[in-house]
């Protein structure tokens, strides 16, 4: 009875990628069967502590007999399923996913990778027009308190924030996705400001933000006055002082000082999820 | 999930349902819910004969807190405890979760041990996603307990009283170990008063703003011949001392290990310099027993006093720095170098047959708490965190939370209509121990006649000097969660 129960031993099932046998435990996704054969696959909207809601694209694959293309992320692997991820659909596909969200919002700031497979797949979003004329990138950041800024010109509507406040980590519901087509956006209730609404501050949505849309109030103003440099930064892995749980904090620092919590995903006490005093409460080791 | 608390906190909205209980009653609703699980015959008979004693008399012992009885004194309606007790009882596993809520009460040991007759009854203890938890409010309680800084305990809970224990670490420090406990904190400003306790070294603690009945706990402390602080900030308490070291921020500026709720040893690691003159601790413990005459201290690191810890600590053993350093935190016991951790404790109890001896029932009375509510006092006053903020503020208060509400006094709806008092109105609150100023804050959710407050801000309000200077003579914690007080409208009592 001592030992950690283990569950009942999943089976394996057995599918080609790009040409190799490939075998997963079932409940596997082709995006898990992919990262498991070394295959890199671009991601927007997924990640590893938050529920696939598929709604990028970016990470679509060929699937013989399938009528369209299908989001790794999200699709089971199958038996016999024979999978093909660098086909000309595929490549054609995603620089095309790339082209039009980088034409329709600012994805300067966003994750490295973002930018690496734009190269690698040549996309060039000025074949969709001059971005200029675009509503969504004619904002200016909301800036509603001292911890959060809300740049929604460069918001690509991957969910990720919402998921995040809602039921795969804080469960707080602050936000949701309002409004229609070029109208869309990530809203609190009544569009209230941040502080008047159900948010927490707990940052989770901020570190799940793939494109700076969501960001420490810390680092938009570092970058707004040209300080931010992320070359000259060291990140120390510490625990959070405020309470039992243990949760672990990666402190980013620059010239001696905090600029940024980050927590790591991989980590089994919380996932990368803080709260407001982990994320927010560093500011007595600096004053 | 099910929240008991006497208010609707977060968590008692998140969860399934709420058990608002009057404040002070834990034990009576836990012998309530014993109550009705024998009486359902829900027992574990299997687990409570093989593994533990005193069934039979707790069985008789309970049985007068039915749950009509529970009702009247808890506040609780008898078919939430009823639906409870049965969903606890017939649960694959379960586990019971609690912070200070259950301890801070002169009762808080026997409020724990009547949580433990729950398990035991449903044999809810030592299997995986079974047992009893208390959830740690600060990031090394636990560690601190671990590492012998309390008055009856060498590192690794081993017994002071333990004469083969004792040996292994006067071999190794090459000094003697007095045998006797020492005192815990609450004996400890008894014997200022007494005038035994003459010299106090606060380590990292407010006590100054934190302790209850506080006006008592600060002429106490000015009783002193000397103290000496040291802290990162220059605290109450520091303002008071002879002495202040400035010290390393631990968990930014040292390195170090830190235990958390789940005994998980967990490495903290240092991401900038401490500033201006402040030291890191171990620095100035070992120049501090150097000016005191000892020898051979040297500078030791923090991996090298782990390293020492662990040939001293038998659930340390196989802890080495640089499993911390390489698994990401390692739970106690962990007594080999093979061995992973310990998810769960007490695991004992289900071999077959028990491993040692057997776990007992404890037949626990319940007792209201010290500071009685009369017509001059009539509410009851609890205390307790807001997220966003930790303690005495020291911290926390020196970011700026756009949730924060600052320190306001929460009173039901009701109440404040009888008291005639709105949300925002500054008021005169009053205890057996002290009187202050605060503003008004209405909590629609609040049980009629409990207050609450937050005491995140000694400097706006200082609520200490309203708390209970009743204490657990068993832990020596003080009863901060049950204070009676009275509420005056600030023109009357200038009327008066």
């Amino acid at each position: 009875m001592n030992d950690i129960p283990v569950s009942t031993p999943r089976r394996l099932v057995e599918l080609t990628i790009d040409g190799g046998t490939v075998r997963v435990p079932e409940g596997s996704t082709i995006l898990d069967a992919c990262r498991q054969e070394g295959i890199d696959t671009p991601t927007l909207c997924w990640a590893e502590n938050l529920t696939p809601v598929n709604v990028c694209r970016v990470c679509v694959v060929e699937v013989e007999n399938s009528r369209v293309l299908v989001p790794s992320c999200s699709r089971a692997a199958e038996d016999g399923m024979v999978v093909a991820t660098d086909s000309e659909k595929v490549r054609t596909s995603r620089k095309m996913v790339y082209e039009l969200l980088a034409s329709s919002v600012d994805l300067d700031r966003a994750d490295a990778e973002v930018h690496a497979w734009m190269d690698h797949y040549g996309a060039d979003p000025s074949r969709m027009g001059d971005r200029g004329d675009i509503a969504t990138v004619a904002q200016r950041p909301k800036v509603q308190d001292d911890l959060y800024v809300r740049d929604y010109e460069r918001c690509i509507l991957c969910y990720k924030c919402v998921e995040a406040c809602g039921e795969d980590a804080q469960h707080t519901f602050a936000i949701a996705a309002a409004g229609r087509g070029f109208d869309a956006h990530i809203s609190t209730e009544f569009d209230v400001t941040l502080p008047d609404s159900a948010c927490v501050y707990c940052g989770n949505c901020i570190g799940v933000c793939p494109t700076g849309a969501l960001v420490f109030k810390t680092e938009h103003d570092m970058r707004e006055e040209g300080s931010w440099d992320e070359e000259a930064q060291s990140v120390t892995t510490t625990v959070c002082t405020f309470c039992g749980v243990g949760c672990n904090l990666e402190l980013h620092v620059q010239e001696e000082q905090i600029v940024k919590v980050t927590s790591p995903t991989d980590h089994s006490v919380t996932n990368g999820h803080l709260c407001i005093k982990g994320r927010f409460g560093w500011q007595h080791a600096q004053s | 999930m099910w929240a008991v608390d006497p208010r609707r906190s977060a968590s008692a909205r998140f969860a399934d349902a709420w058990l608002g209980l009057n404040v002070g009653t834990d034990i009576a609703l836990a012998n309530g819910v014993a109550r009705e699980i024998i009486a359902a015959d829900m027992v574990n008979r299997e687990f409570v004969d093989r593994a533990t004693i005193g069934y039979e008399e707790f069985a008789a012992f309970v049985d007068e807190w039915t749950l009509e009885r529970t009702e009247e004194v808890t506040g609780v309606p008898a078919r939430g405890i009823r639906e409870m007790a049965h969903a606890y009882a017939t649960a694959p596993t379960a586990q019971i979760l609690w912070t200070l809520g259950i301890t801070e009460h002169h009762t808080g040991v026997d409020n724990v041990l009547s949580l433990c007759n729950l398990s035991l009854l449903t044999g809810h203890i030592g299997r995986w996603g079974s047992g009893l938890c208390p959830l740690r409010g600060q990031n090394n309680v636990q560690g601190g307990g671990d590492m012998g800084a309390l008055p009856n305990k060498l590192p690794g809970f081993q017994d002071i009283g333990d004469g083969e224990a004792r040996a292994r670490f006067e071999a190794t420090y090459g000094t003697a170990i007095p045998a006797e406990n020492g005192w815990n904190l609450t004996e400890m400003f008894e014997a200022m008063g007494r005038d035994e306790l003459k010299a106090l070294w606060v380590i990292g603690e407010n006590p100054a703003d934190s302790e209850a009945d506080v006006n008592h706990a600060r002429r106490l402390l000015g009783r002193l011949d000397v103290m000496v602080v040291q802290d990162v900030f220059m605290t109450r308490t520091a303002e008071m001392a002879d002495v202040v070291l400035p010290a390393a921020l631990g968990w930014v500026e040292s390195d170090g290990t830190v235990t958390s709720s789940e005994r998980r040893v967990q490495r903290t690691r240092a991401a900038i310099p401490p500033p201006g003159l402040a030291r890191q601790e171990i620095d100035i413990v070992a120049e501090m027993a150097e000016r005191m005459g000892a020898t051979g201290w040297g500078r030791p690191t923090a991996g090298e006093l782990w390293e020492e810890l662990r040939t001293l600590s038998p659930m340390h053993a196989g802890m080495s720095w640089e499993r911390i350093e390489v698994e990401g935190g390692i739970q106690w016991p962990c007594p080999d170098d093979d061995h992973p951790g310990s998810p769960f404790l007490h695991g004992r109890l289900w071999e077959n047959p028990v491993g040692g001896r057997p776990a007992p029932f404890s037949c626990v009375q319940w007792r209201p708490p010290i500071d009685e509510l009369t017509e001059e006092f009539p509410l009851r006053l609890t205390t307790g965190r807001a997220l966003d903020s930790y303690n005495t503020g020291v911290q926390s208060g020196r970011y700026n939370s756009p949730i924060r509400s600052g320190e306001a006094l929460e009173l039901s709806t009701a109440d404040a209509i009888a008291l005639g008092v709105q949300a925002g109105e500054l008021v005169s609150v009053s205890s057996r121990r002290g009187s202050i100023e605060m503003t008004v804050a209405i909590d629609a959710t609040l049980q009629a006649g409990l207050a609450f407050t937050t005491f995140h801000f000694p400097d706006l309000a200082d609520v200490n000097q309203l708390t209970s200077d009743a204490y657990d003579p068993k832990s020596g914690t003080a009863e901060f969660k049950a204070a009676a007080i009275r509420v005056d409208k600030l023109e009357a009592r200038a009327d008066a």
